[in-house]
């Protein structure tokens, strides 16, 4: 069993943890904010020390060495998929507090951010099936909570989380008594695929997803998207059980999903909307790439699946810089802001091509593989990808003239970027731009991990289902192919 | 690769062009962008270089007697399949420039048409409040253009293409408190987008047909305008066709030529040197680069031909009912594109680069004149005191009184084509959106048990922060 140097995973989860314990108490929102910043800055930092201590072991999984982690088995450990989800993860939740401005900081909640962090640290970080349907069951309750508390409709919200839950708890229920089969029943397998379509949004039970974009505060919905639990889900969950009809109509869902809504994305009037669709056509792209199978798509859709987080995070932050100075923002009409806030106008275009995989960008090659991956599975719907991705495409440039462009806004004070919001967009650009230049840091590692993930499901396949065993990876499976 | 000094001269006459990028573009996305002098110093220094590095590069291959130098292959990326060996089952990125017979000349008209409008552009935007996102624009399209020509590979040239693509569209919006320049840039977007697309599943089918993207690999590894294509002639017909479905948006081709007048919204040294001379020659240029391909499927060739020619037509057309001197010069282009690419179809390849060459400097020079041309008429009516006697085509006379009102009604329409796309393309797309999202209104409002929709109630508020400092 390969154990990490130091037990910082334990670290990045019961810190941010005990923080919201700390934060909720803080009366001041301005202190409370602060407070929140440090322990998301702190979950980042061991996030990213994890990463490079878990680089360093090339091992296949690295345990956490903490008294926590010892006590619970199958929880607090990394591997080649998670690894770099972790930082990502912490360093969106770090961003979306930092650009938090003043006018918005007593509507958001801190000490539910903090929840939420430690929870989607702790997802990520299990591999124990009953532990990571726990956990994103908790995850559910905040955004429910706070659509409460806002006095806003909460019914399509539960109504879909409780069918998420009810069917995950139903199909593993299902695939636990089936045991050793090679092939489970429609009992086991069709409540999973149901699921993950929730999850992910696919058609039709994508409505939840533009539903808590409309009625939660934009950074909660934000903070509950955009690490993609969904994907997660499907990669941890079914991908290595489910027999390949299942990842095919996965697939073939998600495709639909994604061109499906790219072409909605054009013909919404309001930017939030907008918005949740653009996410939910990039989420079903990185489903599509996960259930193609192959290591080619595979990777792609690993590598999508982070550079469409970090832009789209962007994006995202971007329009709620732009929904601070101006309230909700319909697509109706222009409104002409670029005079007054060029550098969103610049980062809304640059987050809003890096999530389509323009050139230079991260997303780039990511894109690259997922549609080569995908054409090489499904040849001939497999093209639906390049579709999606260039209705998408428009549908950024629909929006950056819809709201920056088209007449001149006046305004009798002055809208600039402040600092924070600045460095929280700037960050995001250069890790975007920088990933476009030098994809070598990503691909080849998320290559690797595509290779683990196929090879479990080649070993779990016929093998029991239950709680993933952790193996050290020996000299043949530390395949440096890539390079 | 061995560092020789062809292929120092040539890998800088990449690099100008990305450092060009970098100078302008890391102080724009901080939010300071240069300042006027510094612009009007680095952008000629850019391009001057670039110049002198590609016309070393040809200097250099005439000395050699060399007809084609390859820089690269870089290996971007480089991943094997699931099972090492399996047909199809690897993928690699590789990033390669070729001079050769067609990229060279391309690549130097680049930069002389480029430094000219650079200086001209200098002068012409001073103290225009977007003189710095001009230039941010112009060095993304030269950095595309540039990486277009001289693109060893098809997924290196999409690299150049999408760049060229969308600094097109953002300078046709340049003026972008108005209406009308957004509206015509995301016209010419969308368009881009649909020609990016297609030359994007070209390059996919290239890879599962033949295992790699590599120009010379595809096209045999003589240099331009010889060799012959490895593919079979219903394979050459379908990439082919993909091809040519890209390079009629690039080139505003028939059905896509509506974009052509509409980019002329963009200020005149834009226009002149992107949509009138150099972006719209690039889809005639991905044809020539493929050239090849076209003769390996004789259907593929006619449809080449036919497609140019009636785009030449249109344009000889439209052009002469046009009412205004930038409209006119750019159907007059669309009309030498239109032959360019029959010519092309015709195997005719030297005359298309000669074709594409001189029309490309004298319609950047016809654009440049426009404005003061009209001065100068103006200037020509008050001296003889009536207006100037109006020239109409001999040829007119030729058509029957009968065809010559619908005539002019379709030139003045420009083909109809626009209205075409609009009512059988976009309508009908629009309205199958609109429908599913009134579906799911109604899908939500049911679950919801009442009005699901916060956003409906949105109006442009004029609240929170624009009563508030930051």
């Amino acid at each position: 069993m390969t154990v990490l140097d130091l037990p910082l995973l334990e670290l990045a989860i019961l810190v941010p943890l005990c923080g919201a314990a700390l934060v909720a108490r803080i009366r001041d929102s301005s202190v409370a904010r602060l407070w929140c910043l440090g322990f998301c800055g702190f979950a980042f930092a061991c996030t990213i020390a994890e990463w490079q201590d878990f680089n360093f072991l090339h091992a296949k999984i690295a345990h956490d060495p903490g008294p926590l982690a010892r006590a619970l088995d199958n929880f607090l450990e990394i591997d080649a998929l998670s690894a770099p989800l972790l930082p990502v993860t912490a360093l969106i939740y770090l961003l979306t507090a930092i650009a938090t401005l003043r006018t918005k900081i007593r509507r958001f909640s801190f000490a539910g951010t903090l929840i939420s962090l430690a929870l989607a640290l702790a997802v990520l970080t299990c591999r124990n099936p009953w532990g990571i349907r726990a956990l994103l069951a908790a995850r559910t309750v905040a955004p429910s909570l706070e659509l409460r508390a806002r006095g806003k409709p909460t019914r399509i919200y539960v109504l879909h989380m409780a069918l998420f839950i009810g069917m995950l708890a139903l199909g593993w229920f299902f695939v636990e008594m089936e045991g050793r089969q090679r092939v489970h029943s429609l009992w086991a397998v069709l409540p999973l695929l149901i699921a993950v379509l929730i999850r992910t949004g696919g058609i039709p039970f994508h409505c939840w997803i533009t539903d808590l974009f409309e009625h939660a505060t934009f950074g909660t919905a934000l903070l509950y998207l955009t690490p993609m639990m969904g994907a997660y889900v499907a990669v941890r969950l079914v991908l290595p059980i489910a027999p390949e009809w299942v990842l095919q109509s996965i697939a073939l869902v998600s495709l639909a999903t994604a061109v499906y809504a790219a072409g909605m994305a054009l013909v919404q009037r309001e930017a939030r909307r907008f918005f949740s669709y653009i996410y939910l056509s990039h989420a079903s792209l990185v489903l599509v790439g996960l259930e193609t199978l192959n290591p080619i798509g595979l990777t792609g859709a690993l590598c999508v699946w982070l550079s469409v987080a970090l832009s789209l995070s962007g994006f995202g932050l971007t329009l709620r810089a732009l929904e601070a100075r101006h309230g909700r923002l319909p697509l109706s009409k222009f409104h002409g802001v670029y005079e007054h806030t060029p550098l969103l106008g610049v980062c809304f275009l640059l987050t809003g091509f890096a999530s389509v995989g323009f050139p230079g960008t991260f997303g780039f090659l990511g894109t690259e593989l997922l549609v080569d991956g995908a054409v090489q599975t499904y040849p001939h719907i497999g093209i639906a990808v390049v579709i999606a991705a260039a209705l998408n495409g428009i549908a950024v440039v629909h929006a950056y003239f819809k709201l920056f462009t088209g007449t001149r806004h006046v305004s009798s004070v002055p809208l600039q970027v402040g600092l924070r919001e600045r460095l929280a967009v700037l960050t995001l650009a250069a890790l975007i731009l920088g990933g476009g230049v030098f994809p070598q840091l990503v691909v080849p590692s998320r290559h690797r991990a595509a290779e683990v993930i196929l090879s479990e499901r080649e070993r779990l396949a016929p093998a029991a289902p239950g709680p993933v065993e952790t193996a050290e990876v020996g000299p043949s499976v530390r395949t440096n192919k890539g390079n | 690769m061995q560092l020789t000094p062809l292929n120092l001269l040539g890998l800088a006459v990449v690099v100008i062009p990305a450092l060009l990028v970098a100078l302008l573009g890391v102080p724009f996305l901080w939010g300071r962008p240069l300042s006027e002098r510094w612009i009007g110093r680095i952008v000629p220094t850019g391009m001057v270089l670039g110049l002198l590095a590609s016309l070393g590069v040809l200097g250099l291959m005439l000395v050699q007697h060399t007809y084609q130098v390859t820089i690269g292959p870089f290996n971007w990326i480089s991943l094997p399949g699931h099972a090492p060996g399996e047909e199809g089952g690897h993928f690699h990125f590789t990033v390669k420039f070729v001079f050769d017979r067609l990229s060279v000349p391309f690549a130097i008209l680049s930069f002389v048409l480029c430094g000219t409008i650079g200086a001209f552009a200098n002068k012409y935007l001073h103290r225009e409040a977007g003189f710095a996102r001009f230039f941010m624009q112009y060095a993304l399209f030269v950095l595309g253009m540039i990486v277009t020509s001289l693109a060893g590979t098809i997924e290196t040239m999409f690299f150049g293409w999408e760049l060229v693509g969308v600094s097109s569209a953002m300078l046709v919006a340049f003026f972008h408190e108005r209406l009308a320049p957004v509206r015509n840039g995301l016209r010419v977007w969308i368009v881009y987008r649909i020609s990016d697309a297609a030359l994007l599943i070209a390059a996919v089918v290239l890879h599962h047909l033949h295992g790699e993207g590599d120009f010379a690999a595809l096209m045999g590894a003589g240099p331009w305008p010889e060799g012959h294509a490895l593919l079979s002639a219903n394979q050459a017909l379908i990439v082919g066709l993909l091809l040519v479905v890209a390079a009629a948006g690039k080139s505003a081709l028939v059905p896509f030529s509506g974009w052509l007048p509409r980019a002329m919204e963009g200020p005149t040294p834009s226009s002149a040197v992107f949509y009138g001379a150099l972006s719209v020659h690039l889809g005639a240029f991905l044809l020539l680069r493929v050239s090849p391909l076209l003769d390996t499927s004789l259907t593929l060739r006619l449809v080449v031909v036919a497609l140019g020619l009636v785009s030449a037509l249109l344009g000889a057309l439209a052009g002469r009912a046009q009412t205004d001197i930038k409209c006119a010069l750019s159907f007059a282009s669309l009309t030498q594109v239109g032959l360019i690419v029959a010519e092309i179809g015709a195997g005719l390849r030297y005359i298309a680069l000669i074709h594409i060459l001189g029309h490309a400097c004298l319609r950047t020079l016809q654009f440049l004149r426009a404005s003061s041309l009209l001065m100068d008429y103006h200037n020509l009516e008050n001296a003889i005191g009536s207006r100037l006697p109006p020239f109409s085509s001999p040829l007119g006379r030729f058509v029957p009184q009968w065809l010559r009102v619908p005539l002019y009604r379709f030139a003045v329409q420009r083909g109809y084509l626009d209205a075409w796309l609009t009512d059988y393309v976009a309508r009908p797309f629009l309205w199958v959106f609109r429908s599913c999202d009134a579906l799911e209104r109604r899908w939500t409002d049911f679950l919801a048990g009442g009005n699901s929709r916060e956003s409906d109630r949105v109006g442009w508020q004029a609240g929170t922060l624009d009563d508030l400092s930051l």
